[in-house]
């Protein structure tokens, strides 16, 4: 009973966080907007029993990366109204079209057996630090060391691309 | 009422938002709003892993999520300072401007 609860609150917060998105003209709200769908996403974590996942979706994706956008969109200058004009003819239509269609095609996929029967047998997943850990420093040991290598290349990436110079600078 | 939210009741709903963000690229022409919507779309393939994991009874559900945001952390910083180069030469944050790979 209280997952439903939880599940109908936030689930109206992250859809309505999504339009929000979408929709708004500022790209400021669309930071908030996005910001409200992830907070709701980390309580899903939680009532999903990934307890970790949801600090870490909260201290990184709703502080670290939604602080980053914010940042670039006060250095880029939220004055300036983005014009809502489409050089596309008949884009906007056709796009409508097609998420309606995808998004039914979705729906229709996700009543499949799998997702809606009975629950696989063993012991109830509990994503604790511990198992977290466990999985990755055993099984996924692999990719993870991968990862620090992209994280050190995106890094070296930014860096290299904040110190662009600019045409007049060269000459 | 004893109304259970079962696992495709969280699917469903990661199905509406990864909709609402491929909205959101379709839709918008700025770069950052279309970026925005590229992280929510993988929020919501975050919460597919999360609700099969559960219902598979496995831990690597969330281990996958856990990859999926340092690739999106990396995603992010790369994609964010591509943007600021663009609007340091172009002043524009409008990805119908870039219409040309002239510098």
């Amino acid at each position: 009973m209280v997952e439903l609860v939880l599940f109908v609150i936030f689930g109206l917060a992250a859809v309505f966080g999504g339009i929000t998105m979408v929709w708004a003209r500022n790209p400021v709200y669309s930071a908030m907007g996005l910001m409200l769908s992830m907070f709701s996403i980390a309580v899903f974590y939680v009532s999903n029993a990934g307890h970790f996942i949801a600090m870490v979706q909260v201290i990184i994706y709703a502080g670290a990366v939604m602080t980053l956008f914010l940042f670039v969109i006060m250095l880029i200058g939220v004055d300036k109204a983005e014009d809502r004009s489409e050089n596309l003819p008949v884009q906007r239509p056709l796009a409508l079209g097609l998420l309606v269609l995808f998004g039914a095609g979705v729906l229709l996929a996700g009543r499949l057996a799998w997702t809606t029967g009975p629950r696989s047998g063993g012991s109830e997943v509990n994503g604790t630090i511990e198992a977290i850990g466990d999985a990755v420093f055993r099984r996924w040991l692999l990719p993870f060391e991968v990862t620090a290598l992209l994280l050190i290349i995106a890094a070296a990436g930014a860096m290299a691309l904040a110190y662009f110079r600019t045409g007049e600078e060269e000459a | 009422m004893s109304l259970e939210v079962t696992p495709g009741w969280y699917m469903a709903l990661a199905a509406v938002l990864f909709v609402i963000g491929a909205a959101g690229i379709l839709l918008r022409r700025n770069a950052l709003v279309m970026f925005m919507s590229v992280e929510l779309m993988l929020n919501a393939v975050n919460l597919t892993f999360v609700a099969a994991g559960r219902q598979l009874n496995v831990i690597d559900g969330q281990v996958a999520v856990l990859f999926v945001m340092v690739v999106a952390a990396a995603e992010v910083v790369v994609g964010l300072a591509i943007i600021v180069a663009v609007f340091r030469r172009r002043a524009t944050a409008s990805v119908d401007e870039l219409a040309e790979l002239r510098g």
